[in-house]
């Protein structure tokens, strides 16, 4: 990155992950760059699935066991605690909410992303591990539902991210949303769900997307 | 109520009272005599609460309102007041030495209309929109459906099956 273009990129970073200079524990003066030294900078690599009856046994053991990070954005953050409740009791499909991105395997985007919301997505989705899985709900996903002329929303959501499995509604009700896990795994099982690797054999594509709408990229490229 | 208009109106300059329900009035005031005016009626009259404070864009007039609502929980009253001020170099005086919250309804104002209030904490921090680099999008000259349309890859609608318009290019094609 040259000089100048560092300039410009400091402007929105945290005081604390800007270029400073740390005084050691005898006194000497040690340069650091956060973002070059604290953070990884390798890119992700593509996983080859395995082949034959070991990959479907494993596609069979993902497809059981969906653990969903616990993170709405919008109004279907409303629709997701029913499911967990005895009437509509997610947990018969193997469906689980976990309370972080490293735990969890599936990742619900509930509604309208406003691009503030779009960053902490990205990040949320970069640190979970492969495999993962991206269930888009509502019609804002979509094509920005009644969103679609915002200043501030975005509109599609399968440019920034890969998505496995949309369920259409406003809002989709906790029944739609059962009908969309069965569907995702399905999908699983098939062996059709390769977003992860998707992401990362597109990655520029999905990068130049996001450095578009996010004007203030004050992270690493890759959220490990 | 009646009496407290008479009060205020024998020392601030306030014009077009208008009484939009029982308990609640709003009036109009020149923005120099705002600071004043709202001491007094905080310290004085007992209107103790800062109800919300936002802005209306009057495009055509060249005008920003700025509008506060102070409510009075003793007397159940509620006093709304509106300011003037130019657009092109919209500043207005911060209030947040007497209300604290009243710093992120300016905070709100600056981002999302771009009037400028000096002196209030954190004024020009990011508050929703982070990395905005157009005009603020709640001023009407803002075209929020164009921006939309350049920047968030806006998906393409339906081929249109309309009755009429089938008939009239098989009746007429010409046309």
């Amino acid at each position: 990155m040259s000089e100048k273009k560092q300039t410009e990129h400091d402007k929105f970073l945290a005081p604390e992950n800007r270029k400073h200079t740390v005084i050691g524990p005898d006194g000497e003066e040690i340069q650091v760059d956060p973002l070059n030294d604290y953070f990884c900078t390798d890119l992700p690599k593509v996983e080859a699935p395995y082949k034959g009856v070991l990959e479907k046994f494993l596609n069979w053991a993902r497809a059981e066991s969906l653990w969903v990070l616990s993170y709405g954005t919008g109004c279907g953050s409303i629709e997701l605690p029913p499911l967990f409740s005895p009437r509509f009791d997610a947990y018969r499909f193997g469906v689980a909410m976990r309370p972080t991105p490293r735990q969890s395997g599936v990742l619900i985007i509930s509604g309208y992303l406003a691009v503030k919301t779009l960053k902490r997505v990205i990040r949320s989705y970069e640190q979970m591990q492969n495999p993962k899985y991206v269930i888009a709900l509502g019609s804002c996903t979509i094509n920005g539902g009644m969103y679609w002329d915002s200043y501030n929303t975005i509109n599609r959501l399968d440019h920034y991210l890969p998505v496995d499995v949309y369920i259409a509604g406003c809002m989709p009700r906790p029944e739609a949303i059962l009908a969309g896990f069965n569907k995702l795994k399905e999908r699983i099982k098939s062996g059709n769900a390769e977003g992860a690797n998707e992401y990362i054999e597109k990655l520029e594509w999905y990068k130049a997307n996001q450095k578009k709408i996010i004007k203030d990229w004050n992270m690493p490229s890759y959220n490990w | 109520m009646n009496e407290l208009i008479d009060h205020i109106k024998a020392r601030f300059p306030i014009y077009d009272v208008i009484e939009s329900q029982p308990g609640q009035i709003f009036v109009s005031l020149e923005a120099s005599k705002l600071i004043p005016m709202i001491t007094s009626l905080k310290t004085n009259h007992g209107f103790t609460v800062l109800v919300i404070f936002t802005a209306v864009d009057w495009i055509e007039d060249d005008k920003f309102q700025i509008t506060y609502v102070l409510n009075n929980p003793k007397e159940k009253q509620d006093l709304g007041i509106r300011v003037f001020i130019h657009r092109d170099d919209a500043t207005m005086e911060s209030i947040h030495h007497l209300w604290k919250h009243a710093a992120t309804f300016q905070r709100e104002l600056k981002e999302m209309f771009g009037i400028d209030f000096p002196g209030s904490p954190g004024v020009d921090d990011p508050f929703l929109l982070e990395g905005w680099d157009n005009i603020p999008p709640m001023r009407r000259d803002f075209d929020t459906k164009k921006y939309s349309e350049e920047t968030y890859f806006p998906r393409p609608g339906r081929e249109t099956n309309d009755p009429a318009t089938f008939m009239k290019q098989t009746l007429y094609p010409d046309d």
